[in-house]
């Protein structure tokens, strides 16, 4: 069972919570010119590293909120947590 | 190589089974070779096996970072199926269940290739629907299916929940029949005997730490054993392609996940072929030895530990319960967890990459086990003359690039959805 630190709840089991994927990718930036790659590159390619990693998850049976979580991919081990606006120090 | 046979069985029981020869050799790595593939998974041995016996190319080596047959082809639940319905799945997969059916033959191993076939239950009219769809495309690709009533389907599991007050009362299912089971150590074991006769060199614990690459060409490869050099190197690493794709500077459609599966304790054979859970995620079928073999969602979320967690086990197994109640009453006697190359529609890559000399297979998600031949058989093609064959074009690396996703369940990018 992971216990992940909700930024507006605190401590809560990994069952109140939904996942949403990499957290450091990017939408591309709307008005721009956007290349394929640039599409790929956000709807679809994906490091999925080895160890640390930040990720999406959504407090779905608390508050709502999205957040940003800091996981080992390896060990399971959480790092950090963080509200969605605020930005991932990589 | 000795024979596997009646006669050699009978003849070495004489100085006790002690003088068979070994199944493969454990050689040195070469400085040099035709084709190195990586990974000594089913799908690599299965690569190997087919360039040599196809293509005549046998100056080739796997390498392997821990023994062969102890990823996902050591820890799957054994499903073999073809009932898909886009054209490029079903014609692929197809291909590949006659291969599984001549495999124990053409091998000379006893693979126990089991065509028991497989029935997923429709839960609603609209799933009915569904399904008869789906049995047609499959009958038009010439795959059998067979749209089952809920009397029919009760005469197959009886031990399934027909009971009035269900939340998912089962109204009928489609049926492959000529789907089922098979030992998957033997396919392993066998893919690696005669791939080692025909002259392929199997290197256990060589772990990839870099690669060659000038000018976009690939040249050879850095491993813990020494570097190796290589005209053509093919990936087949499953679970660990994204690490090796770092390594090459490349970034793939593919996410790395946890997928659980369990066994229960031995009971008398209660279960003919596979079943499927239609409102759920969740299959069963028993093994010869009398578990009940049993899998379902992935853990959710990126994961390269190998080993599962709780909550989604008692998830998956809750459906289990309410597909076939009387498995609340069984003890549970293994689980285990292995690492799934999920790609973003849920089909599988087997293509060139820009580098030239570079293969990719990957992106199995749940189903490689049962496409161990076909996959080998088509990447030894595509290795080998440098070009796709017709059965692995739709599997195209680029087709994320192109929007031809080949989207079976609908799911899209989100793998970890279920």
């Amino acid at each position: 069972m992971l216990y992940i630190k909700c930024p507006h709840c605190g401590m809560r089991s990994q069952n109140e919570f939904s996942y949403g994927g990499d957290a450091s990718v990017k939408r591309p930036e709307l008005n721009k010119e956007v290349s394929d790659q640039d599409w790929d590159n956000f709807v679809y390619n994906r490091k999925s590293l080895r160890g640390k990693h930040w990720e999406l998850w959504q407090h779905i049976s608390g508050c709502r909120q999205w957040i940003k979580v800091e996981r080992d991919t390896a060990t399971h081990e959480i790092f950090k947590t963080l509200k969605a606006d605020e930005e991932i120090s990589l | 190589m000795q024979k596997y046979s009646i006669f050699n069985l009978v003849k070495n029981a004489f100085s006790n089974h002690q003088n068979w020869d070994l199944a493969w050799k454990d050689p040195t790595p070469k400085k040099e070779y035709d084709v190195v593939i990586i990974g000594g998974g089913g799908h690599g041995l299965a690569t190997a096996y087919y360039l040599a016996k196809e293509h005549n190319i046998t100056n080739v080596a796997i390498i392997e970072k821990g023994w062969i047959g102890g990823g996902n082809v050591g820890r799957n639940t054994t499903i073999i199926r073809s009932n898909y319905m886009h054209d490029d799945n079903a014609l692929f997969s197809e291909f590949g269940m006659d291969l599984w059916r001549k495999m124990s033959q053409d091998l000379n191993y006893n693979v126990m290739f089991s065509p028991r076939g497989i029935i997923n239950l429709a839960h609603s009219d609209a799933q009915m629907n569904v399904y008869a769809r789906r049995g047609n495309s499959m009958r038009l690709n010439g795959i059998d299916a067979v749209l089952l009533n809920r009397e029919q389907v009760r005469e197959i599991i009886p031990m399934a929940d027909f009971s009035e007050n269900v939340r998912f009362p089962i109204f009928g299912g489609l049926m492959q029949p000529s789907a089922g089971t098979a030992r998957h150590d033997a396919v392993a074991w066998g893919y690696a005997r005669q791939a080692d006769s025909m002259g392929v060199d199997i290197i256990q614990n060589c772990e990839v730490i870099g690669f060659d690459v000038s000018g976009g060409k690939i040249n050879g490869v850095r491993t813990s054993r020494g570097n190796i050099k290589a005209k053509k190197i093919g990936l087949c690493v499953a679970g660990s392609t994204n690490i090796l794709a770092e390594k090459l500077n490349m970034t793939l459609p593919i996410e790395t996940h946890l997928l659980q599966a369990c066994v229960s304790e031995p009971v008398k054979p209660v279960l003919d072929g596979v079943v499927t859970f239609g409102a759920g995620h969740f299959y069963i079928s028993q093994s010869d030895k009398g578990e009940m073999v049993m899998g379902g969602d992935l853990d959710g979320y990126n994961s390269y530990a190998q080993r599962g967690n709780l909550p989604t086990l008692q998830h998956v197994l809750t459906e289990g319960i309410a597909m076939m109640p009387f498995l609340s009453k069984l003890k549970m006697l293994r689980t285990w967890g292995g690492i799934m190359d999920m790609s973003m529609d849920g089909s599988p890559i087997i293509d060139k990459t820009h580098i030239e000399g570079l293969y990719l297979n990957c992106g199995w998600c749940y189903g490689g086990f049962k496409a161990t031949p076909a996959s080998g058989w088509t990447f030894a093609h595509t290795i080998a003359q440098d070009r796709v064959h017709e059965l692995n074009s739709g599997y195209s690396l680029n087709r994320f690039n192109t929007g031809h996703l080949l989207d079976e369940k609908g799911l899209g990018t989100k793998t970890w959805i279920s």
